[in-house]
């Protein structure tokens, strides 16, 4: 038996291979010099930054970010299309790289993505040549207009921002990946293990945590254990997990209302 | 749209007091116990009746503080480009009636104050001027933002009331915050306190937020300056006006700041001061209301206070600070300041102290998305 069950089980972005199906992100730590051993014990590849917290040169934020790692700069901060726009280049300027998590927003309550602004932005930044990953609502139209615009990826929430509820969104996030032919990695509202865990049984190709690892009082620690979960999530899906009858389908019926088919 | 100045009709001040004074500990528990608080249930947070349930109110409030803005706190410092003053606010030792020293930086004077201010690293300024048009123009603080902007990601105004098209002003020489204390949201004491001056318009105050954000305006922050009224009729104002913008200006950056009122020169006797314990009340309470606002605490609070309320909701503060004009240039000689500084940590100190408490200290948190 295999010790790992979701070993040489890449998925892809834009052509490359990712082995790591957790993405970690930066915001909201005690201190920066914590996240090169979050990194190291969540196994993540990919990482998100936000332009916002990004300053010029190799200070800051991003002189804490193992260089191996893929960068994620999200546009956080951004309102309209042209806005997230701006924030990408400076994210390319800035040496961070061409894939961008698309973050356009104009709720300061719940932070709540802006579906169509979004789909706009995906379309502006991929004829600029930029990697395009929509951060939106789990909305099949949305999704699909930023399918259509390019997006190398679609990230649904799976509840607002921070909240840490789960997947509150999770009858939608199935549609979009039994609809779409994308990675879909759920980002925001996973605040345990078992939520990641369930998001990846699902199907979706990786999930983003930020909150549920930054905020825990041991951040290394959890960051380990939203790396099992996930690798537990994807190993249950590989392996064809039973179906799980629905309450009120109880055990087979001893006289098969079908039985007279035979 | 209505204006907050008729939403708050809605809201007398005896109807706030009376609300507070009929809140009891069942009140407080519902308010405590949901999510999505209406303002009545704020109300109960901060009436007598939850004063016994402070500890649980501080919980709920690290919680969500901890969840929406993790362990760190967002650093700023304020820079006094004038303290000619045409008000007689009859708190403050900017009042034109105070015999003193006045200051007026020039472009030159205020680009060297915050070259000084940006090699302690700090990304985030707050221009601070009094209310004299005709040396402060809303020209002259524009000229002073273009002049500075390459040294910072986020700049901020706390200027007099500007119309509409003076916050477009602001707004294109690059300035991405407003921050506008009403200082009183009961009219009448306003007037008292407000005698002679351009200020003495309460309602061309009160509405400046609404014409900020209707001009671009990225981040509004308000407040009113406790001590002054009693305090649940302008604890509640504050949250309620903060909840209406949230609601009117989505798109906006809403955060309030939690000033009390500090000795300064003159003879102004505090009627209303607020004690420590109700302090904490207000911003747990104001958390639990509003989640996802930022709070601001200036150096009014030493740093004692400003240590153990960045857990419970604070995620703001000023630090390296001198409310005097020219106080931030090593070697110059700066007059006495609008207010005495409870906390004089150097922006390195306060970093450390938050370290200690495993909170960080962030410099830059802002981009400006605008060419």
């Amino acid at each position: 038996m295999a010790m790992c069950n979701t070993c040489d089980d890449p998925f892809f972005v834009a052509g490359i291979a990712l082995q790591s199906r957790l993405f970690i992100g930066t915001g909201k730590y005690g201190a920066d010099s914590l996240i090169p051993a979050v990194a190291m014990a969540s196994g993540a590849q990919v990482i998100t930054v936000a332009m916002r917290r990004v300053e010029k040169g190799q200070q800051g934020i991003t002189a804490h970010i193992p260089a191996t790692m893929r960068l994620l700069p999200n546009t956080s901060g951004a309102r309209t299309p042209e806005e997230a726009l701006r924030l990408a280049r400076l994210a390319r300027a800035a040496g961070c790289g061409d894939w961008i998590k698309i973050e356009v927003i104009r709720d300061s309550r719940y932070l709540l993505p802006d579906g169509y602004g979004t789909a706009k932005a995906v379309e502006l930044l991929v004829k600029e040549g930029f990697t395009a990953l929509p951060y939106i609502n789990p909305d099949l139209y949305v999704a699909r207009d930023c399918a259509s615009a390019g997006a190398a990826a679609i990230m649904p929430l799976g509840a607002p921002i921070g909240t840490n509820r789960g997947l509150r969104t999770r009858e939608m996030i199935g549609i979009l990946i039994e609809e779409l032919d994308l990675p879909v990695v759920v980002d925001a509202g996973i605040g345990r293990p078992s939520q990641a865990c369930e998001a990846m049984e699902m199907g979706a190709a990786a999930c983003l945590v930020n909150t549920a690892i930054a905020s825990a009082d041991d951040p290394v620690r959890m960051a380990g254990a939203f790396r099992l979960a996930v690798e537990a999530g994807r190993g249950a899906w590989l392996s064809g997990a039973g179906v799980v009858r629905a309450s009120g389908e109880g055990a087979q019926a001893s006289s098969p209302l079908t039985g007279f088919l035979s | 749209m209505a204006t907050f100045q008729e939403f708050l009709r809605g809201w007398p001040v005896e109807r706030r007091l009376r609300a507070a004074e009929n809140a009891d500990s069942e009140a407080v528990l519902r308010a405590l116990n949901k999510d999505g608080l209406r303002p009545q249930d704020f109300l109960a947070l901060l009436s007598p009746a939850a004063a016994p349930h402070l500890e649980a109110i501080a919980q709920k409030a690290r919680d969500l503080t901890l969840r929406y803005f993790g362990r760190s706190v967002q650093l700023f410092t304020p820079l006094y480009l004038s303290d000619i003053c045409t008000n007689q606010c009859r708190y403050c030792g900017f009042n034109a009636k105070n015999k003193r020293k006045r200051r007026h930086l020039t472009v030159e004077e205020a680009f060297k104050s915050a070259a000084s201010i940006a090699v302690t690293g700090l990304r985030h300024i707050l221009l601070l001027t009094g209310d004299a048009r005709k040396v402060s123009s809303p020209e002259y603080i524009a000229s002073v933002a273009r002049r500075i902007k390459p040294l910072f990601a986020s700049i901020g105004v706390e200027v007099y009331a500007l119309t509409g098209e003076e916050y477009a002003l602001l707004t294109q020489a690059g300035v991405d915050s407003v921050t506008m204390f009403q200082e009183t949201y009961t009219p009448r004491l306003y007037a008292q306190l407000h005698p002679v001056g351009p200020k003495r318009d309460y309602a061309f105050r009160l509405a400046a937020p609404e014409r900020a954000a209707s001009a671009g305006m990225r981040s509004l922050g308000i407040g009113a300056l406790f001590g002054l009224e009693r305090f649940v009729p302008d604890a509640f104002a504050v949250g309620i006006h903060a909840w209406w913008l949230q609601r009117n200006y989505p798109g906006v950056e809403i955060s309030v700041s939690v000033p009390r009122i500090r000795p300064h020169e003159g003879d102004f006797a505090v009627p209303n001061p607020v004690e420590d314990r109700l302090f904490v009340q207000y911003i747990v309470a104001l958390r639990c209301f509003l989640p996802r606002v930022g709070i601001t605490c200036s150096t009014r609070e030493n740093a004692f206070m400003r240590d153990h309320i960045a857990p419970l909701g604070v995620t703001r503060i000023s630090a390296g600070v001198s409310t005097a004009v020219g106080g931030v240039c090593p070697g110059e000689n700066a007059e006495a300041g609008q207010f005495e500084i409870a906390d004089t940590r150097t922006v390195e100190e306060v970093r450390a102290d938050l370290a200690k408490i495993g909170y960080q200290a962030v410099v830059k948190d802002w981009e400006h998305p605008v060419d």
